[in-house]
């Protein structure tokens, strides 16, 4: 097994009017190449906080956070931005696609940051709506797409560069039962056909059960964990 | 570069009215500064169009005291001096007090070989310099009139009461954009003997002199000469460029200059408010579009290009159609004006003027929000504290 999310004694407190509230206290984790992990809790418990700290677009107080084996915590804003745009494949709830920009650019639009050419892009894109099964809709904009779809779209973005770990936030919080589970089986498709990391922070329990490990936190704190079968052996350990 | 510009024209079109309304107000704007600009450059359109090598003469006391007849010949001897001639200021009505044109009495023989920028076919002004009861006027008037050659021309007099009758035998035509073509030209000696018999006490005078120079770098000495020669006369005399001469009629109206300049700037800076609040608006509106980005990947510079280049695609795209559209408007209010403002040109400068506007309407625009979109944390992008 190897490790792709190494966190030990990881805090986060935020500033609000004046006082200092923490977020997250001396969370340690450690996650797997393939594992497909759940983070619940309620609003508030730090559940996103984490998640961004993992994904490289928050910064923590304290603790050691490695992913890949490389210590984010030591990156500058632009490396940490490089870094991400080679390493995480973000999903957020409201999809967060460019309404200017049809299905097929949003998803080569990550690509751009690559040097890959014109055509290496073209591919890439081409193949990440294929695995979303959205080829014929390349050419719509997010305003023509379901919200289904528009995940769909947003997950095939997040694929497209091929990375270390996909995020997910709320992934199916947008989305009626029948799209929601349409999302989850590409997922958990993407996991067990691609072994891609995924790190999914969700409220629904539907959601979460197709997760292989759930971890609750409560108030900025990881309590328990639940481990489910999976195609696999990876797994998570705290 | 490729997705830069394709997001930047796309966003622009995002909001059409939007666009359309803030297109509309600097297409306004920037049209409104350059003929305003254009309205100052007219106030100096007679200084700008004066010759460096004339010298004007006047009464030391004031343009309204005239100079006798005898300095002319006195100047013509003084050092530098290549030639000299003579104007008086008839200020006659033709027919309507509103059909203003101003007319000098001059030497029909001296005063235009010194206004070269004046071009009268040759024939036209032997006619004129032939006919003491001649006349020659300038293109835009003889049009706005509909006058021909050999045509009576009534102007009622009112520094030289009566109704005095001219013959019209020459059109001249401004040699450049600069030259007043509203101008209107008799002979100072038909005038002087009328006045001769209805009031000898104002004859062989004159308003001013007009000295030509051998060297226009003399222009200071030669000016010094001219007045020393009279000094302690019963007319001491004045003698400055013909530069300064018309800029001390600018003078007069100072005060209104300044207010039109000042206003020129402040619709710059109202447009530039308006600007500002609508990328302040869109910037807000893709709070989470731009926090998307950097989570994506995207630099800081990437978000800031996008917005910025949108300012500038908007106030650049207006502001060259504004510009464009500062010429036709000229020249409907410069035909407005008349003989007001006889040269009413759009000047290389206020073009300049109006582009550099555009682009600093764009720019400071555009500042705040790229600032504040690109100083944003993802985190704070999204408002997720889950």
């Amino acid at each position: 097994m190897t490790a792709v999310v190494e966190i030990e004694h990881l805090s986060k407190a935020y500033q609000r009017g004046g006082q200092v509230v923490p977020v997250l206290q001396d969370i340690t984790l450690t996650l797997q190449i393939g594992d497909f992990v759940a983070l619940m809790g309620p609003s508030g418990s730090g559940k996103s906080t984490l998640l961004n700290l993992i994904a490289g677009i928050d910064a923590p107080d304290s603790g050691l956070l490695r992913v890949a084996g490389v210590d984010i915590t030591e990156f500058g804003e632009s490396e940490l931005a490089q870094w991400r745009a080679e390493h995480v494949g973000f999903i957020f709830q409201f999809y967060n696609l460019m309404p200017v920009l049809t299905a097929y650019e949003n998803v080569e639009l990550p690509l751009t940051l690559t040097h890959l050419s014109r055509r290496q892009r073209r591919e890439h894109a081409r193949l990440a709506l294929d695995l979303v099964s959205l080829s014929d809709r390349a050419d719509h904009y997010p305003s023509q797409l379901s919200g289904g779809q528009q995940q769909r779209v947003a997950i095939a973005r997040a694929l497209v560069t091929d990375p270390t770990l996909i995020v997910a936030d709320e992934p199916t919080g947008d989305l009626d039962r029948v799209s929601a589970r349409e999302i989850l089986d590409l997922l958990e498709s993407l996991n067990e056909s691609l072994r891609k990391t995924i790190i999914m922070v969700t409220h629904d329990h539907l959601a979460a059960e197709r997760a292989h490990i759930v971890r609750h936190l409560d108030k900025g704190v990881l309590t328990e964990q639940v481990d489910r079968p999976r195609p696999r052996g990876a797994g998570a350990t705290a | 570069m490729n997705y830069v510009l394709k997001l930047i024209a796309r966003n622009t079109l995002r909001h059409p009215l939007r666009t359309l309304l803030t297109v509309l107000g600097i297409v306004v704007a920037i049209t409104a500064f350059g003929l305003l600009r254009t309205t100052v450059d007219a106030w100096y359109a007679g200084a700008e169009a004066s010759s460096a090598s004339r010298l004007v003469v006047r009464n030391k006391n004031s343009l309204t005291f005239p100079l006798p007849l005898y300095y002319g010949p006195k100047i013509r001897l003084i050092e530098g001096v290549e030639s000299v001639s003579a104007a008086q200021w008839f200020a006659g009505i033709y027919i309507d007090k509103k059909n203003f044109f101003p007319q000098f009495a001059v030497d029909p023989h001296t005063y235009f070989a010194l206004f070269p920028e004046f071009v009268i076919p040759p024939e036209q002004m032997k006619a004129f310099q032939l006919d003491r009861r001649g006349a020659i006027a300038g293109r835009k008037i003889v049009e706005k009139f509909g006058w021909k050659l050999g045509d009576q021309i009534p102007l009622i007099g009112t520094i030289y009461p009566g109704t005095w009758s001219f013959v019209l035998r020459g059109v001249y035509t401004g040699a450049n954009s600069r030259t007043d073509e509203t101008q209107f030209f008799l002979h100072w000696d038909n005038l002087n003997e009328t006045l001769k018999k209805v009031a000898p006490d104002s004859a062989n005078q004159v308003g001013i002199f007009l000295v030509g120079l051998k060297n226009a770098r003399e222009a200071p000495l030669v000016a010094q000469r001219i007045d020393a020669q009279f000094r302690n006369s019963r007319a001491e005399t004045l003698t400055e460029t013909e530069k300064a001469f018309q800029l001390s009629f600018v003078a007069m109206t100072e005060a209104i200059l300044l207010v039109i300049q000042a206003v020129s700037f402040l619709v710059i800076a109202i447009i530039m408010a308006v600007m500002a609040n609508t990328m302040a608006m869109t910037a807000r509106e893709r709070r989470r579009e731009y926090a998307t980005l950097k989570a994506l990947g995207f630099p800081v510079r990437f978000i800031a290009a996008l917005i910025i280049g949108e300012s500038l695609f908007i106030a650049c795209a207006a502001g060259a159609l504004g510009t464009w559209l500062i010429y036709p408007a000229a020249a409907y209010v410069g035909r407005r004006f008349g003989t007001i403002f006889p040269v009413f040109n759009v000047s290389d400068n206020t073009v300049i003027m109006a582009l550099a506007a555009t682009l600093l309407v764009g720019l400071v625009a555009a500042a705040g929000p790229a600032l504040q979109a690109s100083t944003v944390k993802v985190s704070e992008g999204f408002r997720a504290v889950g």
